[in-house]
């Protein structure tokens, strides 16, 4: 025999999903499954500029920049405190006129991008190497942040 | 320049794994038109000289390039993902395609295409008189 449904009941429990729902959302619950990761390049509309990946190892922190199409020489990347600042400018393409373009589609102009570092780092040992337009970061963790091996001693 | 998708050719028997063979990149370009030829500038970063592949078939030009990231380890915060680039053009009549060159510089591939001398604009000078 069929159970008789309690509607309240019903609108509770719909009313409990939809907020199961839009915790996940929250939660960046998306971004975390592996197939729905996007890959996309930056392109004419404002975003934080340039993209990064961070990634670490025991004694390194990296950072790695896509940013196409600078010139090494104008890359300025320092460290103060605890805060990385990567800034720049993407030259425009030079002397040609508006109306001559097919397809403009490429961002240019000047950009400064600050990340906070989840670790203390060597601020005089940071190097930045450019290389077919990333920029890879290299930030030694200060000595405090390292990761200490302590033994166990069998009394 | 109008833009064009050509088919891929896919084998029956064997068929490509969907999520690597499809997910492509359309990457950014600039495309002006001067009176010697067009000129294509393409953003590709993270890839090598040696990772690039230009095609021109039936009046198609082809850009595919697999990118590399600098990194080795898996990164734990992540922004974006490198993966190929692919972005297809139809080209014009007019243009000459023996004399097409590409260049790449810090991630960014510059295309000229170069049109037929007969396609070229003539300056005729207005005398006065």
């Amino acid at each position: 025999m069929r159970k008789w449904l309690d509607p309240f009941k019903e609108l509770e429990l719909l009313k409990k999903e939809m907020d199961e729902l839009f915790r996940a959302f929250e939660e960046d619950f998306w971004w975390d499954m592996p197939s729905f990761r996007f890959s996309f390049l930056p392109g004419v509309s404002a975003r934080s500029y340039p993209l990064i990946n961070i990634a670490e190892d025991k004694d390194n922190l990296y950072i790695e920049a896509l940013a196409p199409g600078l010139n090494p020489e104008n890359i300025e990347v320092s460290v103060l405190d605890n805060s990385l600042r990567i800034a720049g400018e993407k030259p425009p393409v030079k002397d040609i006129k508006p109306e001559a373009f097919h397809r403009n589609e490429r961002s240019s102009g000047k950009f400064l991008r600050t990340i906070s570092l989840p670790v203390n780092v060597d601020a005089e040992k940071v190097k930045a190497e450019y290389k077919n337009g990333i920029l890879l970061i290299t930030l030694p963790k200060a000595e405090s942040a390292k990761p200490k091996q302590i033994t166990v001693s069998v009394s | 320049m109008k833009e064009t998708t050509i088919p891929v050719k896919t084998d029956t028997r064997r068929v490509p794994d969907t999520r690597s063979a499809t997910r492509t990149i359309r990457p950014p370009v600039d495309i002006f038109e001067t009176n010697d030829g067009l000129t294509v500038i393409v953003d590709l970063p993270g890839t090598h000289k040696e990772d690039i592949q230009i095609q021109i078939e039936n009046d198609v030009l082809t850009i595919k390039a697999t990118p590399k990231s600098l990194l080795n380890i898996e990164p734990f915060y992540r922004e974006f993902e490198l993966c190929e680039y692919f972005r297809q053009f139809q080209l014009s009549d007019k243009t000459d395609q023996d004399k097409i060159r590409a260049e790449m510089k810090n991630g960014v591939l510059i295309i000229q295409l170069p049109k037929k001398e007969g396609a070229k604009p003539k300056q005729i000078p207005v005398t006065v008189s």
